[in-house]
C-alpha cells in the first residue's frame, strides 16, 4: 500500500511540475551538430568563439545594420549585442523566432553577451515564460539566470532619491537628470525582505509608448508590484523591466 | 548609465555614415541667407527651441533651466523650449533628420565635426562672423541686455575650433581635454615614482608590472582577481593624440585621409603587445575606466576632464557599490606623452550653433540666447559641474571663478579636488591643445582611428595573429567600414561625388550643345554669304 501511495505521490508531483511550467514543452532543446548547449556556452571562456541556437524574446534596437536582441533557449539566456543584420531581417524577428548565432562570448561590466556575430534564421519557435526569481534576489544564484526573462513578485516601491535629495517613486535617468519626451530610462527602487533593489525601464527596449513605461510613471511609493523583465547585468543585477503590475 | 551609455557608442559609430549619405543628395534650393535685422523687434513674441546635451547630470539640467529663466526675464518676448539629450550622436542624428523637413532646432549644442555635415545643406547653419561684429547685437554689443563677452574675451584657441572654411559657424560652450586619473598608491607600491609629466614608456612599464600575479592567481598589487592596469575611454582620441605627438599624418585640412601610415602601424603593434598581457584594455571592451579605478582594479584611467566627478575613492558620482570601493590616493596628470618637453593634448567639448529660419527676427532671438550661454553666470555655473573650463577669459579671470579654483578639496562635491585638478590641467595647458581638421566626413575618420585600436585589442584577446597581413586587412576593412575611400575622393575636390548625370540632364545638355552648333553654323554661313557679295 505504501509503495502504491509513494508511486501516486511521485506521479502527482511530476504532473504539478509540468503545470508550473505553464504547459510549455519542457523537453530539452535538441541542438544541431556543432552547436553548443547552454551548459557548454556557460562554461566557455570569455573571448572565445561560440555557436548557439536560441529564440528571440525581445528586440532592443536596430541601427546602422546592427541589432541588439534578448534571446533565450529552454536552458538559459543569450544577449546578442550589435549583431550585423539588415533591417529587413530585423523586421522578420518576432518573439519565438529561432536563430543560429555564431560569434564571440564576451563580458561588459558583468553582462555576458555575444558580439561580432553572424546569424541564420531557422524553423522553430519558443517563447519563454518568466521564471520566478523573487527568492533569488540578493543571492549569488541569481547570476546563473543572467539574460533570462524573470519575474519578481510582491515587491514594494521604495523612494528613489535624485541628485538634489528629492524623493520620488521613479526617476528619469539614474539621478533624475532626464525628462519626459527624451530618451530617458526610468529608474525605480523596490524592496522585499528588507532589501531594496534597483530596476530600470530601458528606453530603447520599452519607450514611452509602452505600457510598462507608463505604468512606472504612475507608481507611488508603497505600491505593491509584480515585475517582469530580462535579467541584464551592469556592475550587478539590473533587470531591464518589461512589465509592472500594481497589485 | 549602463546600456544607454553603451548604446551611445553604437550610435556614434553609426552616425558617421550619415555625412556620406547626406552629400549624396543633389541638394535643394535651400534657404535664403540670414541677414541681420536693423532692430530686434520686441513687439513680437518668439518661441525658440534649444537642443542641449547633459552628461546625465542633474545639476547641468538645472543650470540650463536657470539660464533659460534668466534669459526670458531679460527678453520677456522670447520663450526658450529645452530639449535634453544625453549624447551628441542623438542630437546629430535628429538634426540631420530635421534638416530635410526644415524643423531644425534654433539653437543646438554640437561638435564642429557635425556642423561640417549640417552645412552641406544650403544656408542651414548661420555663419556668425557678421553677428559677432554687429555693433548693436554682436558680442559685447550696445543693445545686448546682459554683460556679454567681446570676441577678444573668448579664448582664441577655443574660438578657432569653430572655424569652418574660414568662417565661424559656432561658439565654444565648454572645453575639456583628456586626463589620466591615477591610483598613485599602487604606482608607488609597485616601486615607481609618479612623474609630473607621464610618458607612454612609463605608463606601459608600470602597467606591465601590475600584471604580476600571486601563486593563487590573484594580482599581487591588489589581491583581487581583476586588474586592468591601463584603460582608455576614447580610443579615437588615443590614436589621434599619439599620432599628433609623434608628428605623424592623420589628415589634411582639405580632408585627404593620411592615417594609414607606418607610424600608425607601429603604434598598433605597441597596443597589441600590451593587450596581450592584459596590461591594456578599452572602455568598449571592458567598461568604464572609473569603475575599475575606484574598485582598485585599474591604475591609469584615461577619460575626459569632464568625467572627473566619477574618478577616485571620494568621487561624488559612482556606479559601483560601496563595498567594492577601495581607498587610494588619486593623482591627475595630462595624458601620456612621447616628448614630455612638448606636451600635446586634444581640445574637446561642446560648441553651440544656430540654425537659419525664414524669420530673421527669430534667428536674432536665437543668437541672443546663444550669446547668453557665454555669459559669466552660465559659464561659471556649468563649468563647475565637471572638470570643464569656461571658454571666456572674462569668466576664467573673474573673482568668482578664481575663488572656486582656490577652494579645491573643501568638500567632495562642488570643490572635489580631482575635478578641480582636471580643470586646472586644461587651464595650464591651453596652449598645448590641438584639434583635428573639420570637414564633411571628419567624424568618420575619428571613429576609424579608434576602431583600429579596438580591433587590434580584441583580436589579441581572441588569440588571433596580429602581423603585417593582419594590418593590411585591418586597413582595408576600416577603410571600407567608414567609407574612407569615398570620403577622400569627394572631399579632395571640395565637392561631393554626385554620381553620373541623369539621362534627362544629358539630353538637355546635348540639345543645348546642338543648338549652339547650329547657331554658329548659321552665323558662319551668313558671314560667308556677305563675303561672296
Amino acid at each position: 500500500m505504501k509503495k502504491i501511495l509513494a508511486l501516486a505521490m511521485a506521479a502527482m508531483m511530476m504532473f504539478a511540475a509540468v503545470s508550473c511550467s505553464g504547459g510549455e514543452d519542457t523537453a530539452a532543446d535538441v541542438k544541431s551538430e556543432g552547436v553548443m548547449t547552454y551548459a557548454e556556452y556557460a562554461a566557455a571562456e570569455l573571448e572565445t568563439p561560440v555557436v548557439v541556437e536560441t529564440y528571440v524574446q525581445a528586440k532592443q534596437g536596430w541601427w546602422d545594420n546592427q541589432a541588439t536582441i534578448y534571446t533565450q533557449d529552454k536552458e538559459g539566456g543569450y544577449f546578442l549585442y550589435n549583431m550585423p543584420m539588415s533591417e529587413e531581417d530585423y523586421a522578420k524577428l518576432v518573439p519565438g523566432t529561432k536563430i543560429k548565432v555564431s560569434g564571440h562570448k564576451t563580458a561588459w561590466a558583468g553582462e555576458v553577451e555575444i558580439i561580432d556575430a553572424t546569424y541564420e534564421i531557422m524553423d522553430g519557435n519558443y517563447v519563454a515564460e518568466a521564471m520566478d526569481a523573487t527568492a533569488l534576489l540578493g543571492t549569488e544564484e541569481l547570476i546563473n539566470h543572467q539574460n533570462k526573462l524573470v519575474a519578481f513578485n510582491g515587491l514594494t516601491v521604495e523612494a528613489s532619491t535624485d541628485a538634489n535629495g528629492n524623493e520620488a517613486a521613479f526617476l528619469y535617468n539614474w539621478d533624475g537628470s532626464g525628462q519626459e519626451g527624451t530618451d530617458s530610462d526610468l529608474y525605480f527602487n523596490a524592496s522585499i525582505g528588507g532589501n531594496t533593489y534597483t530596476f530600470v525601464v530601458e528606453y530603447y527596449l520599452c519607450n514611452e509608448t509602452t505600457d510598462v513605461y507608463n505604468a512606472v510613471k504612475g507608481l507611488n511609493i508603497g505600491d505593491t508590484i509584480d515585475i517582469e523583465g530580462f535579467l541584464y547585468w551592469y556592475e550587478g543585477a539590473q533587470p531591464h523591466v518589461t512589465s509592472v503590475i500594481v497589485k | 548609465m549602463s546600456f544607454t551609455k553603451k548604446f551611445t557608442a553604437l550610435l556614434m559609430s553609426a552616425a558617421v555614415a550619415l555625412p556620406v549619405l547626406l552629400t549624396g543628395c543633389h541638394g535643394s534650393r535651400g534657404m535664403d541667407p540670414f541677414v541681420i535685422p536693423e532692430e530686434f523687434d520686441t513687439s513680437r513674441n518668439y518661441e525658440i527651441t534649444f537642443w542641449a546635451k547633459n552628461d546625465t547630470n542633474k545639476t547641468q539640467t538645472e543650470i540650463y533651466g536657470q539660464a533659460i529663466e534668466d534669459f526670458q526675464t531679460l527678453y520677456p518676448n522670447v520663450t526658450v523650449n529645452l530639449r535634453l539629450y544625453t549624447d551628441y550622436s542623438r542630437i546629430y542624428n535628429d538634426v540631420i533628420t530635421n534638416i530635410s523637413t526644415n524643423t531644425t532646432p534654433n539653437v543646438c549644442i554640437t561638435y564642429p565635426d557635425h556642423i561640417a555635415t549640417y552645412r552641406t545643406g544650403t544656408n542651414v547653419v548661420v555663419p556668425l562672423d557678421e553677428l559677432f561684429a554687429d555693433a548693436k547685437y554682436g558680442l559685447g554689443g550696445s543693445d545686448v541686455r546682459f554683460d556679454s563677452p567681446t570676441a577678444d574675451e573668448i579664448v582664441p584657441q577655443f574660438l578657432e575650433e569653430c572655424v569652418i572654411d574660414g568662417e565661424h559657424y559656432a561658439l565654444p560652450f565648454m572645453r575639456s581635454t583628456e586626463a589620466c586619473y591615477i591610483n598613485k598608491t599602487y604606482v608607488e607600491a609597485l616601486g615607481f615614482t609618479l612623474p609630473d609629466v607621464l610618458t607612454w614608456d612609463f605608463v606601459w612599464e608600470v602597467a606591465e608590472a601590475a600584471t604580476e600575479k600571486n601563486a593563487d592567481g590573484t594580482f599581487r598589487i591588489n589581491g583581487q582577481n581583476v586588474m586592468l592596469p591601463f584603460i582608455y575611454k576614447s580610443t579615437d582620441n588615443m590614436m589621434i593624440q599619439m599620432l599628433r605627438q609623434r608628428g605623424a599624418d592623420y589628415s589634411t585640412d582639405a580632408g585627404d585621409i593620411l592615417i594609414f601610415n607606418d607610424t600608425t602601424e607601429e603604434l598598433l603593434y605597441t597596443v597589441a603587445e600590451h593587450a596581450a598581457t592584459e596590461a591594456f584594455t578599452t572602455f568598449k571592451i571592458s567598461s568604464y575606466p572609473a569603475n575599475f579605478l575606484n574598485a582598485g582594479q585599474c591604475i591609469f584611467a584615461v577619460d575626459s576632464t569632464a568625467g572627473a566627478t566619477w574618478m577616485g575613492t571620494d568621487a561624488p558620482l559612482s556606479d559601483i557599490s560601496e563595498e567594492n570601493l577601495v581607498r587610494f590616493e588619486t593623482a591627475v596628470r595630462a595624458i601620456p606623452q612621447f616628448d614630455p618637453d612638448n606636451p600635446q593634448m586634444i581640445s574637446q567639448g561642446p560648441s553651440v550653433c544656430i540654425f537659419n529660419k525664414g524669420d530673421p527676427q527669430e534667428v536674432l532671438a536665437s543668437w541672443l540666447f546663444m550669446q547668453y550661454l557665454l555669459s559669466n553666470e552660465v559659464q561659471i555655473a556649468y563649468s563647475g559641474t565637471e572638470g570643464y573650463v569656461p571658454v571666456t577669459s572674462k569668466a576664467q579671470n573673474s573673482d568668482e571663478y578664481q575663488d572656486y579654483l582656490s577652494r579645491s578639496g573643501e568638500d567632495n562635491e562642488h570643490y572635489y579636488s580631482v575635478k578641480l585638478d582636471a580643470a586646472k590641467l586644461l587651464l595650464a595647458h591651453t596652449d598645448d591643445t590641438f584639434v583635428t581638421p573639420v570637414f564633411n566626413g571628419s567624424a568618420s575618420l575619428r571613429s576609424a582611428a579608434g576602431q583600429l585600436i579596438e580591433n587590434v585589442t580584441k583580436s589579441i584577446r581572441r588569440k588571433e595573429t596580429v602581423d603585417d597581413a593582419y594590418m593590411e586587412k585591418l586597413y582595408a576593412d576600416i577603410t571600407s567600414l567608414y567609407r574612407l575611400d569615398n570620403l577622400s575622393s569627394s572631399v579632395a575636390s571640395g565637392k561631393a561625388d554626385l554620381g553620373p548625370l541623369p539621362g534627362t540632364s544629358v539630353a538637355l545638355l546635348t540639345a543645348l550643345g546642338g543648338t549652339w552648333v547650329l547657331i554658329l553654323a548659321y552665323v558662319g554661313w551668313g558671314i560667308l554669304k556677305k563675303r561672296k557679295k
